[in-house]
């Protein structure tokens, strides 16, 4: 360790955001990294911890003190080595991660935690301003093949994961580009898209093979598949979005999350035809538009951001669930996941143009005019008996001109590929695997990601991904993988 | 139960770790007149030194006592049945017989025929009256039937006499053991000589003159009388293992024991004398297995003896003085150590040794001098020799001189020629006898004087990272060990314990040295201060074949000396390439086919053994086991393996001797594992590995370039120079190793085997590791070959994945995909949050997690499961109060945890009547009275550690149970420091030190080097504080049960076992990790050995070591353990998260820091604690409703409710076998297994109950009293239990000065004053022993001597070692010489001496000595305060003070003037010393003849505070 005492002395410092205003001129990232030396300076605050919670907080296990210090010595190569040690795309994380690392970080018993992600997304930043980060091509191939469904973080993760120990890799990606989420649902202004095509690029380089256009289940068939294959790894995501089936949801307006964000996504990336990826070729646009987005998580806070540079006349959002209190409440001591009151950018930006959250709020029906939304009707909800009750003459009515639904997702689409495939699905509607082998009902089948575990964040998402990566390698070569094994179950405190 | 001998091992027990010390003494006329008077009194010295053996159960069962004196051939003459020849021409002595007739008639008749063999001439048997009247029931039962045998010299020429009985009683021996195999032990030969005879048996003191009537023979008459009485760990004293032995009696201990019995087998294949000829072959084996460390060494010096070296030589060949460093020796005296050393390694450790051939009588004290050894001549020439003075009385008139025997010192009486010698006489006679010296020079050789290689050393490897893995280093190796031992040359410091599995039990692929465990000295033998007493240390190692030792002769010393046994890459290729007359070097590969599997390993050491005897016979005599060349088809055989196999192997064909090995090893890279090799054979290693990975740390910057790097110039070449540390932190990490076990030179720690194996199966231990004890059984050679090949496959798997660097390790930090702890992110986060919300559910999840190990075993416990029994309802069972008060905390002192964590923890132990411990370091006064609201911040436990740091009598007497730290979890057998910078104004207030003045724990109590001085300190404690129970703090090792029953011996009331994964202090990493062992080892060796003793029911066992749930306190119990101590546990509920910074004052919780701004977000709550405690003791309650007990007492040892867990599996744990562990010993019914009763501390009768009756005026009513009264040396610890009445009643302040008056005449025994307080004047006119003033904080004594005696008082001992040793304040005027280690640890008194040994004013810390007469080596050591000033007569001070913490100056400044002058006066006026009286005669002179001492440190804290800082900055110490 660096520096025993850097805690001691400095203070944390985070990335800085731009006014908010300058913010929503357009969609360009929004985030000052801080320079180098401010950088080790928060390094030093680390405490090397004889027991590092942060890494109980990473689903990855990211070797968080060691590169802490590298950071504050300086050693940016090092430390990039063993950043990528355990995860393959800290640029994602290191931007998009709510940081549970930041939240079990031992300092934050009595202090501000240690900027554990500015200091991921510095090293990673660097590593590809220096160019240090370059395709790595395996020394030998093993002659076995493997098509990984889906290129989602955990689709890419395995795929680098599996390539790395040898084998040949294809991805299977029903869109036109790579990234899944990353590429199609994060807005632009949160991770730029050149940064996800930059990894695409070094896969690309590396060996693996990408089949763009390609929903398998549909556009090939999963029979055509897996006779080609010695292993399949399905990692789809969980597409099915929660629908609100309240009156008036078929009007024109209303729409899911994951119909708006793609647009606005694509339409910056200069795609022409950015209502391609909606059902009917509708394009959904906030301009001049009263939007009310519905459920209040990182989703929600994308539909918002996105409607704000767009231009919305007015964006609010409703959240079914109370307010969160401010600070730790005795009953959800560190380090579990803190349940407080957190303000997004995006909220922070929907406040100072006029909009708030809404609480404890749900939405009875939509109303509308000519097939068009013109507004809804909530209620208000009583949670004081822990279950959520409609307050008798709290109805209002809300002006609308876009609903944006952003309430979670309900697993993998179970039609088409699962259906063909004949694969269990568990109670929770995800694919049922072997815990500790990841194998599918279906043999020499697995599943990693949303599609196994529900929807969950990024980082899950690549640690799902290395974790199958090595089951598939173990299975293919019949002897105990030398990929590395991560911890797959959370921490139970 | 009859004890004829030792226990068979048992269970845990084994009887090779029993221990004895004890009291020892001589006396003789020097003119050599016989008397019987010589023998009566001999045996009254014995009666007189009664306190220093020990009773077992039946307290009319002693340890043994015996005494050899010269033939007494008139008594002999008169009472034999047959005729004698003349006086001189027979030979006889006592034998110990079977009583069952056959058996005994058999051996008589193996004996007779060896007689005859060696041409003798059997003239009878005697059958020798015996008196068994007195003695206790286990002597009885085992009582032998005693003869004496009468062979006459027949044939033999007169002086082959002694010769042919020794081949004769030797040729009896292996003919009795050969024939008689089952009943062997039951004949022993006391002596069998011409010139002295041995009467002992398993006696007390006063026992061995009853039952041998022959001693009370008026017609017995000899010159000389050597006595002792003995002390064993363990209650199976036997009665052939009394002492004296043929040659020797012995109080001490032999620490390298293993090692010198290893190569002595060695040496005997090439055994041959001119005068014995095919007869040899009788002498071997030349040491029995199965004896005492005496015995082992009595065989060993009789063979030397016996084959042509002179007593005295042979002692001195065996237990050299310190000659190699520092020493001023004579060139050929130094020249007769170094030949000898070049053909004997030292028996090393404690020994006060007394031999005697019938003639002489030698003694001799061990190169550390820690065994007391006084001696007092008369002008009637007679000397008496003892332990203490005072055993025997001498009018002061008579008396011609007083010494003591110094460290590494000899004397001898002549009886035949009628001269006393001391030592420079004995030592100048034996040098001169050859030109040593010269053949030094001209036969030993150092590596520069060999060839330069003809090949060039290997240079660095390709695939640095490929190599590391394969030999399984992690980054933690490189950054947490490596890195700074590079930068600081010395080791890396942790803390908070050890909480990973054993390696048996990790689920990662661990290196076999994580196997062995050191083993470190406890209580039976002190460990040594390295650093402090460097003298006495030495790395020196020998290469090249040995030969045969009876033989004389220059050729012996043909050896190679290298002066530290790491080698670098140029020295290895030296030594292989050597082709010169005694070197020839040869290197045998040490790697093993990586593809066939794991039966490869064993199939490439069978070939080895074939390789290396080869090369053995084809005359190479440096052997380098190579496992260099490791690739991706051959893999290496560990290195630890391959050396101690092929040692043992060497050594069973007899050809160990003839060569050297040396490793060259990528493997071994931290000081643990260098230890492991040279304790497995091993002369020197090459770490190539670690030199290279050292280039790479350079090299990729992770150790930085240094500053003006500059190529040409090596000392600024990075690294070199990190190179150089490195090995410098290895080395003195050695040094620390083996002073750990007591031991002082690499020679003798070589091959000693100082370790014990943790889950290595006895098949791989007994052919591989032989002699290393293994007690759960485990992995065998397969095992470790998969092992082995799994960092193997690692290294060379094809996968490449340029992220992949070397495994992160885990194995000191928790890394969530590295090794598991116990104390993991789950564990910490669920318990915390139970105790803070008082959440029952959440401590069942806490608690299952730690207890439900079939995921990933942490602790040998996880692999128990309790047996099906009857439940009985909850109801039925002891309430929570009545479990809470066996629950304590660990020793944490302030100082170590803040005061805030420390008090908090307080409270909560008192609220639900538990104990909480002080810990080192004194507690604040203000505790002892309560808060307000009735809390109570007192700890109960009050510790006494090595430092005494803050022990006073009023300290002691405000405790219930003081406890005597002998060894800690975290780091046995080490001392301590804290550094000024942490000496805060409040911390050194409770430490009676100078805030910001450096404070050093020495690694002993250095009044306890012994078991017999352990049991004085009990004795000391129990005085201050009768109403305290005392406890002894162990750490669990194997052979902890004997010292355990030392302990209950000594009469302590508690023993505590400290498991090793325990330790929230401190430590040096390595020790951290591979010292101690798990406690439920400890506990059930402790419970087990005191049950075979039976001496379980007047004792208590507690553990400590991470105890952490209910289920653990339950197996604790079952094994044998009654009290439960927790501190890590205890601190995590504090709000502790394991941070392991606690040595860094970085604590972020504000636990393990003075920082105040950290204090201050400290947030633990007393409730936290008790809701632990309240949680913990609920579920011990719900067990034992399920294990059907009603109180825990019923728990305690019922080791049946247990068997193993065999549904847990893996590869590695399915091996281990716990039987031994869960062994019952077989004994009577009446035998208790728990404690049901209380010790006899044997103070209701003392002196001082007199002189508290006395003294009631001035303790009722402050009146002046005076007293008066006579004492002897049987009067210890006088005035101590007056002083702690004293402290009771009027606190640290005592009575004025002056209050009580006491004059004593006589010899005062043992702690003389300890603990004296304020109020109390002493007088003693005569002479004292060890430890006068100890611990003293007020108070006056005064000793001098009688005024008759006619000696020069300034040239004769006064008193004995260890005096002021922790004394806080008062005054000592002493008129005559101290001992060893005078003013050691002071912090406060004033004294004067008229002159020291060696290591005087050692680690003081405050106060002030004037020494004015002869001071010893190593003055100062450690010492970081307080001022000496010491009278320079020879002007040579300066070469015998260790000047690495003072200053010498002259005593100029008008203060020093002022004090050395007051203190001379009061000297002078209260003693009448003719010395200070004389020097006060002239003390303008006098003075400048004085040398002031003066610590750095205090003389910058002295300046800082007197604000002359900026006035002495220039100012340079004047050197004298």
């Amino acid at each position: 360790m660096g520096d025993p005492k850097g805690f001691m002395k400095h203070t944390r410092q985070s990335p800085h955001y731009l006014p908010v205003p300058e913010r929503l001129v357009n969609h360009e990232e929004h985030i000052e990294i801080l320079p180098e030396q401010q950088v080790q300076n928060q390094a030093s605050r680390c405490m090397d911890c004889g027991v590092p919670f942060c890494m109980t907080g990473c689903p990855l296990g990211n070797l968080i003190p060691d590169w802490n210090d590298l950071v504050f010595r300086g050693r940016w190569q090092d430390a990039l080595q063993a950043l990528h040690a355990t995860n393959n795309f800290p640029e994602f994380t290191g931007r998009v991660c709510p940081a549970p690392c930041e939240n079990s970080c031992v300092l934050g018993i009595n202090e501000p935690p240690v900027s554990i992600k500015l200091h991921e997304v510095s090293i990673v930043d660097k590593g590809f301003a220096m160019g240090w980060i370059k395709p790595e091509l395996p020394v030998r191939r093993s002659g076995k093949k493997a098509a990984i469904i889906g290129s989602g973080p955990a689709g890419l993760a395995c795929a680098q994961q599996l390539n790395r120990a040898g084998h040949q890799v294809t991805v299977f990606e029903k869109n036109d580009r790579a990234g899944g989420l990353l590429m199609y649902g994060i807005p632009h202004y949160k991770l730029r898209k050149e940064k996800v095509q930059r990894r695409i690029d070094q896969l690309a380089a590396e060996g693996i093979e990408f089949r763009f256009s390609c929903t398998v289940g549909a556009d090939i068939t999963w029979a055509q598949l897996k006779g080609g294959y010695d292993a399949v790894v399905i990692a789809t995501g969980a597409e099915q979005p929660r629908d609100l089936p309240v009156p008036g949801r078929d009007l024109k307006g209303v729409h899911f999350a994951m119909e708006f964000l793609p647009q606005s996504n694509r339409a910056n990336w200069g795609d022409a035809d950015i209502a391609a990826l909606h059902p009917a070729k509708q394009r959904i646009w906030a301009e001049g538009k009263k939007v009310i987005v519905i459920g209040g998580g990182d989703t929600g806070s994308d539909c918002i951001g996105t409607s704000l540079r767009q231009g919305a006349a007015s964006v609010i959002n409703f959240e079914l669930l109370p307010e969160p209190p401010e600070n730790r409440p005795d009953n959800n001591p560190w380090p579990q996941w803190a349940r407080i009151k957190r303000i997004s950018s995006s909220v922070e930006e929907m406040t100072a143009n006029g909009g708030q959250v809404h609480y404890s709020l749900a939405t009875k029906k939509f109303v509308g005019e000519n097939g068009v939304v013109k507004g809804l009707q909530t209620i208000q909800l009583d949670w004081s008996s822990g279950k959520p009750v409609e307050i008798p003459g709290s109805e209002r009515d809300w002006p609308c001109d876009l609903a944006l639904l952003a309430m979670g997702f309900l697993g993998p689409r179970k039609h088409g590929l699962l259906e063909q495939m004949g694969c269990a699905i568990d109670e929770r509607g995800n694919i049922k695997c072997d815990p500790s082998t990841r194998m599918t009902s279906v043999d020499g089948v697995f599943a990693a990601g949303d599609a196994r575990r529900g929807q969950s964040l990024i980082v899950w998402a690549i640690s799902e991904g290395r974790e199958v990566a090595r089951c598939v390698d173990a299975w293919l070569t019949k002897q105990e993988s030398l990929l590395p094994k991560v911890r797959i179950e959370a921490f139970a405190y | 139960m009859s004890h004829n001998r030792l226990p068979q091992a048992q269970g845990l027990y084994d009887p090779q770790f029993e221990h004895d010390a004890c009291g020892v003494g001589f006396l003789a006329n020097i003119k050599g007149a016989k008397s019987h008077e010589i023998i009566t009194r001999g045996l009254k010295i014995l009666c007189n030194l009664t306190h220093r053996g020990a009773a077992g159960a039946d307290p009319n069962d002693g340890d043994g006592a015996g005494i050899l004196i010269q033939i007494p051939d008139a008594l002999y003459r008169a009472v034999s049945p047959f005729a004698l020849p003349a006086s001189g021409d027979y030979g006889t002595g006592i034998v110990f017989l079977p009583r069952a007739d056959e058996e005994r008639a058999i051996g008589m008749g193996l004996m007779e025929q060896a007689i005859h063999d060696h041409q003798l001439k059997l003239i009878g048997w005697r059958d020798v009256p015996t008196n068994n009247s007195t003695l206790g029931r286990n002597a009885r039962a085992s009582e032998p039937v005693v003869k004496q045998i009468f062979i006459g010299r027949g044939s033999v020429a007169s002086n082959r006499l002694e010769l042919n009985l020794y081949l004769a009683r030797k040729r009896a021996e292996n003919s009795i053991r050969a024939q008689l195999p089952k009943v062997a032990h039951s004949f022993y030969i006391c002596s069998l000589s011409s010139k002295s005879i041995v009467y002992k048996g398993m006696f007390l003191a006063e026992q061995v003159g009853v039952y041998f009537p022959d001693l009370s023979d008026q017609r017995a008459v000899s010159a000389l009388a050597l006595v002792h009485q003995r002390y064993s760990t363990n209650t199976f004293p036997t009665w052939d293992l009394a002492h004296p032995f043929r040659f020797v009696a012995h109080n001490g201990e032999i620490n390298t024991l293993r090692g010198n019995i290893n190569r002595m087998r060695a040496r005997e294949a090439l055994l041959a004398h001119k005068d014995i000829g095919e007869a040899v072959r009788d002498l071997k084996p030349v040491i029995l297995e199965g004896g005492s460390d005496t015995a082992c060494f009595d065989n060993a010096l009789e063979l030397l003896v016996r084959c042509g070296r002179s007593l005295p030589h042979a002692l001195a060949m065996m237990v050299p003085e310190a000659w190699a460093t520092k020493a001023n020796l004579p060139r050929n005296r130094k020249g007769f150590y170094e030949y000898h050393a070049t053909m004997m390694e030292p028996w090393d450790g404690p020994a006060n040794l007394v031999a005697c051939d019938g003639e002489r009588i030698c003694a001799a004290l061990d190169r550390n001098g820690l065994r007391p050894a006084r001696y007092l001549i008369t002008n009637a020439g007679e000397i008496l020799y003892a332990s203490e003075m005072g055993v025997l009385d001498y009018p002061a008139d008579q008396v011609e001189r007083k010494g003591r025997l110094a460290p590494g010192r000899m004397i001898m009486v002549d009886t035949a020629r009628g001269v006393f010698f001391e030592d420079d006489l004995i030592k100048e006679e034996l040098a001169s006898a050859h030109s040593y010296a010269d053949w030094i020079e001209r036969y030993k050789i150092t590596l520069d004087q060999l060839p330069a290689p003809a090949q060039p050393a290997i240079p660095r490897g390709q695939q640095l990272r490929q190599q590391q893995q394969a030999f399984g280093y992690t980054m933690e190796d490189l950054k947490i060990l490596m890195a700074p031992m590079c930068v600081d040359g010395q080791e890396p410091v942790g803390s908070m314990g050890d909480d990973t599995p054993p390696a048996v039990l990790s689920a990662q692929s661990k290196p076999l040295f994580n196997y062995f465990k050191q083993l470190f000295a406890q209580v039976t033998n002190p460990p040594i201060d390295p650093i402090r007493e460097e003298v006495v240390m030495s790395l020196v190692q020998y290469v090249g074949s040995a030969r045969n030792i009876l033989e004389p002769g220059p050729e012996h010393c043909r050896m190679l000396e290298i002066d530290q046994p790491i080698l670098s890459n140029e020295a290895l290729e030296q030594l292989r390439q050597a082709d010169v007359p005694g070197f020839r070097g040869t290197t045998i590969s040490t790697l093993f086919p990586a593809k066939s599997g794991t039966t490869a390993l064993e199939a490439r050491l069978e070939q080895l053994f074939v390789e290396a005897e080869r090369a053995v016979d084809h005359g190479f005599t440096v052997l380098v086991l190579s496992d260099r060349g490791v690739s991706a088809e051959q893999a290496a055989i560990p290195s630890l393996l391959a050396v101690s196999a092929i040692h043992h192997h060497l050594i069973r064909v007899g050809k160990r001797t003839q060569c050297s090995l040396l490793v060259e090893s990528g493997e071994p890279r931290e000081t643990h594992h260098f230890a492991l090799l040279f304790g497995y054979g091993a002369t020197a290693v090459n770490p190539y590995l670690a030199f290279d990975s050292i280039q790479d740390l350079v090299d990729t910057g992770i150790l930085p370039q240094l500053d003006g790097n500059r190529a040409a110039d090596e000392e600024h070449d990075a690294v070199y120079v990190y190179t150089k540390h490195y090995v410098k932190a290895i080395c003195k990490g050695l040094l620390k190793v083996f002073s750990k076990m007591g031991i002082s030179t690499l020679q003798s720690y070589c091959s000693a085997q100082i370790f014990e194996a943790v889950g290595l199966s006895s098949q791989c231990v007994k052919k591989y590791f032989t002699g290393t004890p293994s007690r759960i059984e485990g992995v065998n050679v397969q095992d470790i070959a998969r092992e082995a090949l799994a960092t193997h496959r690692i290294a060379f798997a094809p996968l490449v994945d340029a992220n992949r660097d070397l495994e992160r390790g885990g194995y000191y930090h928790w890394r969530r995909d590295g090794e598991h702890h116990v104390m993991n992110p789950e564990v910490i986060a669920l318990l915390q949050h139970s105790v803070r919300a008082g959440d029952r559910s959440t401590f069942r999840r806490y608690t299952k997690l730690i207890d439900e190990q079939s995921r990933q075993l942490g602790t040998l416990r996880g692999l128990f499961k309790f047996k099906e029994t009857t439940a009985i309802p909850l109801d039925q069972v002891e309430s929570i109060e009545s479990i809470f008060k066996r629950f304590c905390t660990g020793a944490m002192s302030l100082g170590s945890i803040g005061t805030e964590a420390h008090e908090t923890l307080a409270i909560a132990m008192n609220r639900i009547g538990g104990r909480s411990n002080t810990g080192e370091g004194g507690e604040d006064p203000r505790r002892f009275t309560k808060d307000a609201n009735g809390d109570d911040r007192r700890s109960k436990i009050k510790q006494v550690a090595s430092a005494r740091f803050g022990v006073t009598a009023h300290y002691l007497i405000n405790a219930d149970e003081v406890q005597i730290k002998m060894a800690q979890g975290a780091k046995p057998g080490e001392g301590g420091q804290l550094p000024g910078h942490k000496v805060s104004e409040y911390i050194g207030k409770l430490r009676f030190s100078v805030p910001g003045v450096t404070l050093i724990s020495p690694p002993p109590h250095h009044d306890i080097y012994s078991i017999e001085d352990l049991a004085q300190l009990i004795f000391d404690l129990k005085n201050a504080n009768p109403k305290a129970n005392i406890s002894v703090k162990l750490v669990s090792e194997v052979g902890v049960g004997t010292v355990a029953a030392g302990v209950a011996k000594a009469h302590a009331d508690l023993v505590t076992i400290s498991g090793c994964e325990g330790g929230t202090g401190a430590s040096p990493l390595s020790s951290i990790k591979h010292a101690g062992l798990p406690w439920e080892l400890g506990v059930a060796e402790t419970h087990q050995t005191l049950v075979l003793n039976d001496l379980r029911g007047r004792i208590k066992i507690q553990t400590d070591g991470l105890l952490r749930t209910g289920r653990d306190v339950i197996i604790a119990a079952l094994l044998g353990a009654e009290e439960f101590g927790f501190a890590t546990v205890a601190l995590v509920t504090m709000g502790c998260i394991m941070m392991r910074k606690c040595h860094l004052n970085t604590c972020p919780v504000g636990i393990a820091t003075q920082d105040e701004a950290l204090r201050k977000k400290f947030t633990g709550k007393p409730e936290q604690v008790i809701n632990f405690f309240t949680f913990l003791a609920e579920e011990v309650r719900e067990l034992m409703a399920r294990l059907g007990a009603r109180t825990l007492d019923e728990l305690v040892g019922r080791t049946e409710l247990l068997e193993m867990n065999t549904a847990i599996t893996h590869w590695k744990s399915n091996g281990l076998d716990y039987s031994r562990m869960l062994a019952k010993p077989k004994v009577d019914s009446r035998v208790a297994t728990r404690c049901i009763a209380t010790q006899d501390h044997g103070i209701d009768h003392i002196l001082d109950r007199k002189l508290i009756a006395a003294a009631m005026p001035a303790l009722e009513r402050k009146e002046k009293v005076s007293i008066s009264m006579p004492i002897r040396n049987s009067n210890r610890t006088a005035c101590t239990m007056l002083s702690g009445e004293i402290a009771k009643r009027f606190g640290r302040e005592g009575l004025p000065p002056g209050t009580i008056d006491i004059t004593f005449t006589g010899v005062a025994g043992q702690s003389f004053g300890a603990f004296l307080s304020e109020g109390i004047r002493l007088t003693l006119i005569g002479d004292a022993n060890d430890y006068v003033g100890k611990g003293m904080s007020g108070g006056r004594i005064v000793v001098r001597p009688d005024s008759k005696a006619t000696y020069a008082w300034n040239d004769n001992s006064i008193v004995g070692n260890t005096v002021l040793y922790g004394a806080t304040g008062g005054e000592v005027y002493l008129a005559g010489m101290a001992g060893e280690r005078f003013g050691v640890r002071n912090s406060g008194c004033k004294a004067v001496i008229e002159g020291v040994g060696d290591h005087g004013c050692e680690y003081m810390t405050g106060g002030t000595v004037v020494v004015i007469g002869k001071t010893g080596r190593n003055f100062a050591a450690g010492m970081s305060g307080g001022i000496a000033y010491v009278l320079d007569g020879d002007r040579h001070f300066n070469r015998r003070c260790n000047q690495g913490m003072v200053d010498l100056e002259q005593v100029s400044e008008a203060e020093d003037i002022a004090i050395l002058r007051q203190m001379l006066e009061t000297h002078a006026a209260l003693t009448c010393s003719p010395i200070a009286t004389s020097l006060l005669g002239d003390f303008d002179n006098a003075r400048k003849r004085f040398v002031k001492v003066f610590p750095h440190e205090f003389r910058r804290v002295i300046l800082e505070r007197t604000g002359k800082a900026k006035a002495a900055k220039g100012k340079e110490a004047v050197r004298v």
